[in-house]
């Protein structure tokens, strides 16, 4: 976030420390409490709960987001929108969303 | 975050967006203190202050612009009679609220009334680790009732609010006990810079902390990326590795601020009428001026380095902090007066104090404050 007694939490597809465990398996949703605002390079995530800002930073990967409730699995939405040799990075920007909070499992 | 991995979309935010990602909203310039370091020099309440019905249009607006959060702080937000009207009101229309008090209004039963409410984050300014430190800026008795405002948010169970720190000459040898008082509330540490900026304007060049300080405070930070900042050090990203943040000025591109009377400013710490875009009350209001105004088009071209072409660390800080710099009557496109590679240090001192701008409104109580001398 730029500067003014602002945003306090900010990462790009959630935070890259600490590697998440993301089962892909199951089925997942947009967080409740997380507002998505669309915008040129993709969207900006708010959480109500934890007041972190998160760029989502494609608009492929925004689709990708709000297609999971959708679907039965995480899995079965990137196998929908993303194409095979793109699908291992989604995973991961997935893992990192869920990481944040941005993602709830249903 | 890597910095490679934020360069294009700090680009892209450089460009400014459709609608501020946050703001801050001064509610009143009525305030029960006398900091000496206000940044909006606050203390009398100024009549043309908006109207309940005025606020609760301009988060109207804020919703339909899809505004996250609003900070809340003034003067003394607490003042306004309508304070928990708005804030409701603003919760309720999905904007959510971080508001700043110094306290003093937040007794057992409001902090009781504010853990019952979401989306609603407090923030309790304290500028020192001790009485004597606190009470030298921002005046007598003000550390107990800070103190006393968290012990009730504690009792009542509130979780976890802010400790809110401007970080000074005297008190940034006290960080690690402010970080032990957050930790013994269950509290987050809030940092943020000083800016020369209201009342700051007299007070800064004794205030400001020292060179040797800030690089201290860029390690200690480097340390500590749970204390939160608010991007506001991002000056000192030229040392080395970046701070978390994106280390981007936002001032019109994310942010902006709303003052008491519904002035519209491309930075929360310039309430300056070289960065006021228009008032909300004119029509078209709030969103007219985000979108349209020619000042906030101007803050979302593309900026020269300027004088801080030749330098390796640009990148890093961009050249530090528009309030900063506008303030102590530096050149906007060249060095931070506080750079922490001292590159600013030089015209600093030529300069001596002159080429600061007027103030453009002060509502400055107009009796003397008594305040307790500093040790």
């Amino acid at each position: 976030m730029g500067c003014a007694g602002s945003t306090d939490r900010v990462t790009a597809d959630g935070p890259t420390l600490a590697p998440p465990s993301f089962d892909a398996s199951r089925p997942w949703r947009l967080h409740p409490q997380v507002a998505l605002r669309d915008e040129a390079f993709g969207a900006l995530a708010y959480h109500y709960g934890n007041r972190r800002l998160v760029f989502l930073r494609s608009p492929a990967l925004v689709e990708l987001v709000r297609s999971l409730e959708h679907f039965d699995s995480a899995e079965a939405a990137l196998a929908a929108t993303v194409g095979e040799r793109r699908r291992h990075g989604y995973r991961e920007a997935l893992a990192r969303l869920a990481a944040s909070e941005v993602l709830d499992a249903r | 975050m890597p910095a490679e991995l934020h360069s294009g979309l700090r680009d892209r935010l450089a460009l400014g967006l459709d609608a501020p990602i946050c703001l801050t909203w001064e509610l009143t310039y009525a305030c029960n203190l006398a900091c000496i370091h206000c940044l909006s020099s606050s203390g009398r309440r100024d009549p043309r202050e908006l109207s309940t019905d005025e606020a609760k249009a301009v988060i109207d607006e804020l919703e339909a612009m899809a505004v996250f959060y609003v900070n809340i702080g003034g003067g003394e937000p607490m003042t306004r009679p309508d304070f928990f009207e708005l804030v409701g009101y603003a919760v309720d229309h999905r904007v959510g609220v971080k508001f700043s008090t110094n306290g003093t209004r937040l007794d057992r039963a409001k902090a009781e009334r504010l853990a019952a409410m979401d989306y609603v984050d407090v923030q309790i300014s304290l500028d020192g680790a001790t009485e004597e430190t606190n009470d030298a800026v921002r005046g007598v008795g003000s550390y107990r009732s800070a103190r006393r405002a968290m012990d009730h948010l504690a009792a009542a169970d509130f979780g976890p609010f802010k400790i809110s720190v401007v970080v000074t000459r005297h008190n940034v040898g006290q960080l690690d006990a402010l970080a032990a008082m957050a930790g013994h509330y269950g509290a987050q540490l809030r940092l943020t810079r000083l800016r020369p900026s209201g009342r700051g304007a007299d007070t800064w060049a004794e205030l400001h902390p020292s060179f040797a300080q800030q690089r201290d405070l860029y390690e200690w930070l480097r340390d500590r990326p749970e204390v939160l900042t608010g991007d506001s050090f991002f000056h000192l990203s030229a040392l080395g590795e970046p701070l978390e943040g994106l280390n981007l000025c936002g001032a019109g591109r994310v942010v902006c601020l709303i003052d008491p009377v519904g002035d519209v400013y491309a930075c929360p710490f310039v309430l300056h009428d070289e960065f006021k875009a228009g008032n909300v009350r004119a029509p078209g209001g709030f969103s007219a001026l985000w979108r349209h105004s020619e000042l906030f088009a101007s803050l979302r071209e593309p900026t020269s380095a300027g004088a801080c072409a030749s330098c390796g660390s640009y990148d890093s800080c961009r050249g530090g902090c528009m309030a900063a710099k506008f303030f102590t009557g530096m050149p906007l496109d060249g060095p931070d007066p506080e750079c922490a590679l001292g590159h600013g240090d030089a015209e600093l001192a030529e300069l001596g104090g002159h080429g600061r701008p007027t103030p453009s409104a002060d509502h400055s109580v107009r009796v003397p404050v008594r305040l307790v001398a500093r040790a």
